[in-house]
């Protein structure tokens, strides 16, 4: 059993980051302990049909979930599950949330003054293929309001949810667009070091842009991959 | 090489997509885990899961309770958990655990999730896991991994849970690491009058806190 590599913790933000308001109550108060990756942290559900059986399948086209076509900004987003050694991840869960065009989530406590959409409600799943590919049609969400602060706005973003071949490479994250503007105000982004920054950013493309219909978005994530040396068990 | 991509926060908004129908049931049928009062009316959209007979699922049935709190102690009132564990024998329903002596469960996987709500509880339910091999030579204790996410928690939470009763705990490697203080932190114990549920409380602050692990 060969463990997994560390994590790459200076590129992580920090469990407490006073900007973030709801993280000075919600960061633990003790450091978290070292432990060795056993079997437990090395196994994770994988392997084939077990994420249909566990979920079901996959969702994909979040524009054609209802009889009638949603408003808004019809975009491709797409990309691989890679490992750190840019193997790809087959077989692995991409869960998609986001808000909608309007900046509004299908969650009974998002009190935004912006409409809801009964025909888009931004949830998608797709289980990546040999290559660790995974693709989604969904459409642009927007900025929202938020109260971290008297005038706070979070940047347009989708968020992620990677399972990876491990419990040990689990990842959840935030995707955001090129050029925003609230980007460099976003206190959420902004926990993540500058110099990392961009790894939370897609990248517009042209080339896989379906023409008169789509803009598309790539973005790659990247996990733990596996260490070189192997544990004494 | 590349750079590992940060983790960001769930926010408070990601139950219509991340709650999953059976989620929080890994031995039934069930529609529990899933949200369907936080989601918007109409927006119920996502496939349930396949078939699973699940309630073939082999082992000692058990529920696992409890209430998660902030460092202030109050409810954590809106946290994801996810749990990952063997099965009955022991064995993790992933190839990477190929030891074919020990036999796999076809109806469990093993794998669940968990919303807390607005008094910081959530409930699973589950099988009793067998052990497994640990660093070297050893033997783990029965436990089960515990994933925390949600709004105000930027990177996930992990920690273990074990329980009360199983004698095995004295030679668990990894509770071996745990100061002896800090042990009973990880330890469900079994609610009063009803012989299989577990308790286990996770608290990020205060004398009891729970400890959290870096792997």
């Amino acid at each position: 059993m060969k463990p997994f590599a560390p994590e790459e913790k200076a590129a992580q933000p920090p469990s407490l980051f006073p900007d973030f308001r709801s993280s000075v109550t919600r960061a633990p108060a003790s450091a978290p302990l070292k432990i060795p990756q056993t079997l437990t942290e090395t196994t994770g559900p994988a392997g084939n049909g077990i994420w249909e059986r566990l979920m079901g399948g996959n969702a994909t086209d979040l524009t054609k979930q209802y009889k009638g076509e949603p408003l808004g900004e019809r975009i491709i987003v797409s990309g691989r599950v890679l490992d750190e050694n840019t193997r790809p991840v087959p077989n692995t869960m991409v869960e998609l949330v986001q808000a909608n065009p309007s900046g509004r989530y299908a969650h009974n406590y998002d009190q935004h003054d912006a409409p809801l959409d009964p025909n888009f409600t931004g949830v998608g799943r797709c289980i990546t293929d040999a290559e660790g590919r995974y693709r989604f049609i969904t459409l642009k969400p927007a900025a929202y309001p938020w109260a971290n602060g008297p005038n706070t706005w979070r940047p347009a973003h989708i968020h992620f949810s990677i399972a990876g071949p491990a419990f040990a490479t689990r990842l959840v994250t935030q995707m955001y667009f090129p050029g925003d503007p609230l980007f460099p105000l976003d206190a959420i982004a902004c926990a993540v070091p500058e110099w990392a920054r961009d790894r939370i950013v897609c990248r517009f493309d042209l080339e896989t842009t379906m023409p008169y219909w789509a803009l598309s978005y790539l973005f790659d994530f990247v996990l733990r991959g596996r260490d070189a040396t192997p544990m004494e068990n | 090489m590349a750079g590992q991509t940060p983790w960001q926060t769930t926010g408070p908004f990601f139950h219509f997509g991340f709650c999953w129908k059976g989620g929080a049931d890994l031995t039934g049928d069930s529609a529990l885990g899933s949200r369907p009062d936080l989601t918007a009316p109409g927006h119920d959209v996502l496939a349930e899961p396949g078939t699973t007979n699940r309630r073939l699922v082999k082992g000692e049935r058990i529920e696992i309770v409890g209430q998660m709190f902030d460092n202030t102690g109050a409810p954590f009132t809106d946290a994801l958990i996810e749990i990952w564990q063997a099965n009955a024998a022991g064995r993790y329903a992933c190839p990477e655990d190929n030891r074919a002596e020990i036999p796999l469960d076809e109806n469990f996987i093993g794998f669940g999730r968990a919303a807390t709500d607005k008094q910081g509880a959530y409930r699973f339910r589950t099988i009793r896991p067998g052990r497994v091999p640990g660093p070297g030579n050893t033997l783990q204790a029965p436990h089960i991994a515990f994933g925390l996410v949600g709004p105000g928690i930027l990177k996930r939470l992990l920690t273990r849970i074990y329980f009360a009763d199983a004698p095995e705990n004295d030679e668990d490697p990894i509770l071996a690491l745990v100061p002896a203080a800090r042990r009973s932190s990880l330890i469900a114990t079994r609610e009063p009058g009803a012989a299989d549920i577990y308790r286990f409380d996770i608290r990020l602050g205060g004398p009891q806190e729970t400890v959290l692990f870096d792997i």
